[in-house]
């Protein structure tokens, strides 16, 4: 089967994402998407620390230390972006203004729960950010994610091992394998990487998935 | 004649006692006053509780203050990161006390504080780890948390331009936390880029009402006289 890579996970995220959007991408995987925001769409990148029409790295040598993302890159602002204190910045996305926020994951449950702040592991350091509020602030919350860790179990759960970041907040999850919606009736597979079969996406994923494939967008 | 400028960095930080909460702004190192934080290691108080975003990166400015062992307690929401190293080790050993506020409501419970209110309720942390034990409710079929504000004897903010009575500026993201901690702060103390005279900054778009700033101090040397 063709597993996604990393990129390729990005680029299908970004196809969802509609013109005129408001948008944030969390730390990490999800800061990829936004090199594969197709360029014929006024897309409007939000970032936590102030930032409103967030464009692309500088070239070397223009970065500024005041112009950066939430995950302290240099970044750019389009002609039209804007700067707000925190105050303003988490009303965006607290007060349900952001269309769509992207998020990794460690797990996402069944019912939607996700989990992606803290291992709970002994000796670790926790740290929150602004993920607790993209959870339950976006309208859409979209998690993007490997189906599978790096020793082979499945980050789609009954019910999330580590410590929630929000409840029943996670509405799609991109993964390497398979594009899927969380729906009042459970999980709903809308996407399949070539050469999978529902028989075999089921047999890795511990939780009962549905098959109702979207029509293709045009 | 009003003039809230200050002519030095220690005349900036006189006064912060030992056990004083104090702001610091900064969103890692963009917009943190590493000037005013480094007169305040110099200033000597102890046994701070410190409110801000991150718990210093590298060895410069709050990393600093936290290798002095100036700092009981910090209140933030992202400690860990690639550089934090002073901190986590300090954690590690059990020598600073850390109070993880997701991003959102540490900016709310400031803005509480600032603005007059008992409290709030947010929807954000509801039903994991960092609400643990706090009272909720649900409004109209929405959970939330009750959330306190966050109040602080002193910010130390940096801006871009500010004036004699202490209207401020800022510059790109560097902005961040500091105008919301402009107003829950007893005192509030700005480092600026330049003073300008009086009148000069558009009344349009100062960011910062002087109401809210009590010192204002010049570095990089640009400090023009105020007029």
């Amino acid at each position: 089967m063709n597993k996604l890579t990393r990129d390729q996970m990005a680029e299908r995220v970004a196809r969802d994402i509609p013109e005129g959007s408001y948008v944030n991408l969390g730390i990490g995987l999800p800061t990829k998407v936004a090199n594969y925001l197709p360029k014929d769409r006024e897309i409007f990148l939000h970032s936590e620390n102030g930032l409103l029409g967030m464009g692309e790295a500088p070239e070397p040598g223009e970065e500024d230390p005041e112009l950066i993302n939430a995950g302290k890159e240099p970044v750019t602002l389009l002609e039209g972006g804007s700067f707000f204190h925190h105050g303003d910045s988490f009303a965006m996305m607290r007060g349900g203004h952001l269309d769509y926020c992207v998020l990794g994951a460690f797990q996402v449950s069944a019912s939607g729960d996700l989990a992606n702040w803290h291992t709970g592991a002994p000796g670790a350091i926790p740290a929150v950010g602004g993920a607790m509020d993209l959870a339950v602030g976006a309208k859409q919350v979209f998690v993007m994610m490997e189906h599978l860790t790096k020793t082979g179990e499945c980050k789609l759960v009954e019910r999330c091992a580590y410590p929630v970041t929000g409840i029943g907040c996670v509405d799609r999850i991109y993964t390497d394998l398979a594009v899927i919606d969380v729906t009042p009736e459970g999980l709903v597979v809308r996407e399949m990487v070539e050469g999978l079969s529902f028989d075999e996406l089921q047999k890795i994923t511990p939780v009962p998935l549905k098959l109702a494939p979207l029509a293709a967008a045009a | 004649m009003i003039d809230k400028t200050v002519s030095s960095l220690e005349e900036a930080v006189a006064g912060i006692h030992d056990g004083a909460t104090v702001m610091i702004g900064g969103f890692g190192t963009a917009g943190q006053p590493a000037e005013l934080i480094d007169a305040l290691i110099a200033q000597g108080a102890r046994d701070l509780t410190i409110v801000n975003n991150n718990a210093g990166n590298g060895e410069i400015g709050l990393a600093a203050l936290l290798k002095a062992r100036r700092v009981k307690k910090i209140i933030c929401s992202f400690p860990r990161q690639a550089d934090s190293q002073i901190f986590d080790a300090l954690y590690r050993a059990g020598e600073i006390e850390l109070e993880l506020v997701p991003q959102g409501n540490l900016a709310a419970r400031i803005q509480a504080a600032g603005a007059g209110l008992g409290a709030i309720f947010t929807p954000t942390g509801y039903g994991t780890l960092l609400a643990e034990g706090k009272e909720t409710r649900e409004i109209d079929g929405k959970h939330y948390v009750l959330e306190y504000p966050i109040h602080a004897d002193f910010a130390l903010i940096k801006a871009l331009k500010g004036d004699r009575w202490g209207n401020l500026i800022y510059r790109k993201a560097a902005r961040n936390f500091g105008p919301i901690m402009a107003t829950a702060a007893a005192t509030t103390i700005a480092q600026v880029s330049e003073i300008v005279p009086l009148g000069e900054l558009d009344p349009e778009v100062i960011v910062t009402p002087g109401i809210f700033v009590q010192r204002v101090v010049a570095v990089g040397g640009a400090a023009a006289k105020a007029a």
